[in-house]
């Protein structure tokens, strides 16, 4: 049922159904990264960027094992596909910024089990998804990452200095604050008329 | 995870830290996506976790008979190649024996294999110990996340639907929480979880630094 | 996370012979594994397919004894294979003397999560849609899953009006989802206050159907009477 629009898959991705907020996926990096809006803003690209290159593999990837019937070997193919899209950016931020590649340390190779990245091949998958629906949606669900991730980068800058009891410090207080967020986020249900 | 260099003996802390000590979820913080994406219900939480301690025991054991041949270089990948396999094998057997459950999962049971807590084991135990060693910490980790995954389930069915693996247990006039299972009941239970055993280890310390000073200053 | 990975060292040689040996032999393993698991469930995975639909059918022809599927086609019926499309199967129930009860048919559309599915049945002696069942959804807990239970809701679809167009190609009236309290016709349905993106989805998948499948049936009523005897 591959009948939205562009527009929609985007909004979609981006907002309504929020891949951090709403989908749970990417909430390892969610809750590793999101301490400094920077390290925030550079994650969310990188990761997009290899969200982008996986769906367009994934999406090429898919149409020859369907071609040839080996549907089963499709998960083992698109891990491997991320795993090298993954190096291809590590090799490419290591060349041109190496400031970015420190700063970003051991986050980056672990963008290869970044649910979110898997889970944008599997999901335009199993929606049928053509080519431009999946480029739209692979956007949208990177920009609503990074969208979550600055949120809630923002929020943590501001309580670091702030009198939170010391046994909320941590992982605690953040998924309280995804919580809030993710409630937040429902409020835009609706949007774009249900795909109308 | 302490990364171990050489082998080192089976005991029965091979298997139990995996479940208290290193709980993956509540001590490491890994695997947190399906933790917070299948509990709303205790049904679903089980089948995951047994999903996931099956792809753990298996890919690690395959890891560890492998573990002198694998090349540094290529280790990650062979590693995601094995895991992958057996995450596809589970999704096969999952669809042969309930259409529901597999409905349910949805495209978690895909996702076991960029589970964190499969490849760190694999990187930080399995290539480095013996197939034994490996298998009972493997199931030692696995049942530690299942549990990880049922305090959550249990508490989001319990409060968001009233009723527990299908069946009702609280009473009819209980409005049930519907928000504990949203997104955001998921969030807000597993941070409830954490501060109570933040809060529980705070205490702890507290006590044996009092007993320390009890002891220092005599009575 | 702990996963530590290292830092390539380009100095170092690395043995090309056992690298390409392992990942060999993991493929090998890998391969063997998957391929046997695949076709060992096969049988199973189409079994419990094959049950799931028929239990959707059976809840909405309950008097129906014998369900046979069929594809229908622009120029006739024929019985439906494995490799029919599937928003074109239909399910006819007929009765123990043979006589059509119900055609139950697929629908889907779009509703806040994912997309909803709906198993309905048409009854050709009325020319309307005469029940209707949520097979597989994933809305908001509490809020679009009220579709489920409210007894208003499902009274839409004793006697939803399907009537074909006078010139046979497509419904005469498109099924529409309308605010809550504001039905007026025989083919609008009353959406939930509260569930409006679920309800509309509902009827956005019921009148895609049967917008494609209903004039089909009409033409080829005769074909699928026969076939039950």
């Amino acid at each position: 049922m591959a009948t939205e629009s562009l527009g929609f898959i985007f909004l979609n991705a981006l907002l309504i159904n929020n891949f951090v907020l709403a989908m749970f996926l990417g909430i390892c990096p969610f809750l590793g990264v999101s301490a400094k809006k920077d390290t925030a803003l550079n994650m969310g690209l990188a990761t997009t960027f290899v969200m982008f290159v996986s769906s367009m593999c994934a999406y090429a990837l898919n149409w020859a094992l369907v071609s040839l019937g080996i549907e089963f070997l499709r998960l083992i193919s698109y891990i491997v596909v991320i795993a090298s899209a993954v190096q291809l950016v590590e090799m490419i931020i290591k060349k041109y910024s190496p400031a970015l590649f420190r700063a970003l340390g051991i986050y980056l190779p672990l963008i290869t089990t970044n649910c979110a990245v898997l889970g944008i091949a599997v999901f335009q998958t199993a929606k049928s998804y053509d080519l431009a629906q999946s480029a739209v949606y692979s956007i949208g669900a990177g920009a609503g990452f990074t969208l979550a991730l600055m949120l809630m980068a923002g929020l943590r800058e501001k309580l670091a200095l702030a009198d939170v009891p010391s046994v909320a410090r941590g992982a605690g207080m953040t998924l309280m604050l995804a919580g809030l967020l993710s409630l937040a986020f429902m409020g835009f249900a609706g949007l774009g008329g249900g795909g109308d | 995870m302490g990364l171990v260099n050489k082998e080192e003996p089976l005991t029965l802390d091979t298997f139990v830290r995996g479940i208290w000590r290193e709980n993956p979820v509540f001590v490491t913080l890994l695997g947190m996506c399906p933790t917070l994406a299948v509990t709303n219900s205790a049904i679903n939480a089980i089948s995951m976790g047994l999903a996931t301690v099956f792809v753990l025991l298996c890919s690690n054991v395959l890891v560890s008979m492998l573990r002198k041949a694998i090349p540094k270089q290529v280790r990650i990948a062979a590693y995601i190649v094995v895991i992958a396999s057996f995450v596809t094998v589970v999704d096969y057997a999952i669809q042969a024996i309930s259409l529901e459950v597999y409905e349910a999962l949805g495209a978690f049971i895909q996702l076991i294999v960029v589970n964190c807590i499969i490849l760190g084991r694999a990187e930080a135990y399995a290539s480095r110990q013996t197939v034994l060693n490996t298998a009972v910490n493997s199931v030692g980790t696995g049942i530690g996340f299942t549990l990880a995954l049922l305090c959550l389930g249990v508490v989001r069915e319990v409060l968001g639907a009233g009723t527990l693996f299908g069946m009702r247990i609280l009473p009819e006039q209980f409005q049930p929480w519907v928000l504990m299972l949203l997104p955001a009941g998921g969030f807000f239970v597993l941070a409830g979880w954490l501060l109570l055993i933040d809060w529980m280890n705070i205490r702890r310390e507290r006590r044996a630094l009092e007993r320390q000073g009890a002891t220092v200053h005599g009575h | 996370m702990s996963a530590e990975l290292p830092v390539q060292a380009p100095a170092q040689a690395v043995p090309f012979l056992p690298m390409i040996r392992t990942l060999g032999l993991v493929s090998l393993i890998s391969g063997f594994a998957v391929t046997l698991a695949y076709q060992w469930t096969k049988p199973y995975v189409d079994e419990n397919q094959r049950v799931t639909t028929e239990r959707a059918v059976r809840a909405v022809l309950p008097t129906a004894t014998v369900q046979k599927a069929f594809v229908l086609r622009d120029d006739g019926v024929a019985p439906a294979t494995a490799d029919s499309p599937a928003e074109d199967v239909v399910y006819v129930g007929f009765d123990a003397a043979g006589r059509i009860v119900g055609i139950a048919a697929r629908g889907a559309a779009r509703g806040y999560a994912d997309l909803v599915h709906v198993m309905f049945s048409y009854d050709p002696a009325c020319e309307c849609i005469n029940a209707l069942k949520v097979t597989k959804m994933n809305e908001t807990p509490g809020l679009g899953d009220a579709v489920l239970k409210d007894p208003d809701f499902k009274r839409n679809f004793d006697a939803l009006d399907a009537r074909v167009s006078t010139d046979g190609t497509a419904l005469a009236n498109r099924i529409v989802t309308v605010k809550h309290g504001t039905k007026r016709e025989a083919w609008q349905i009353d959406a939930i206050s509260g569930s409006t993106v679920t309800s509309k989805a509902i009827g956005r998948g019921l009148n895609q159907s049967a917008q494609r499948l209903v004039p089909r049936i009409r033409r080829h009523l005769a074909a699928l009477e026969s076939a039950g005897r």
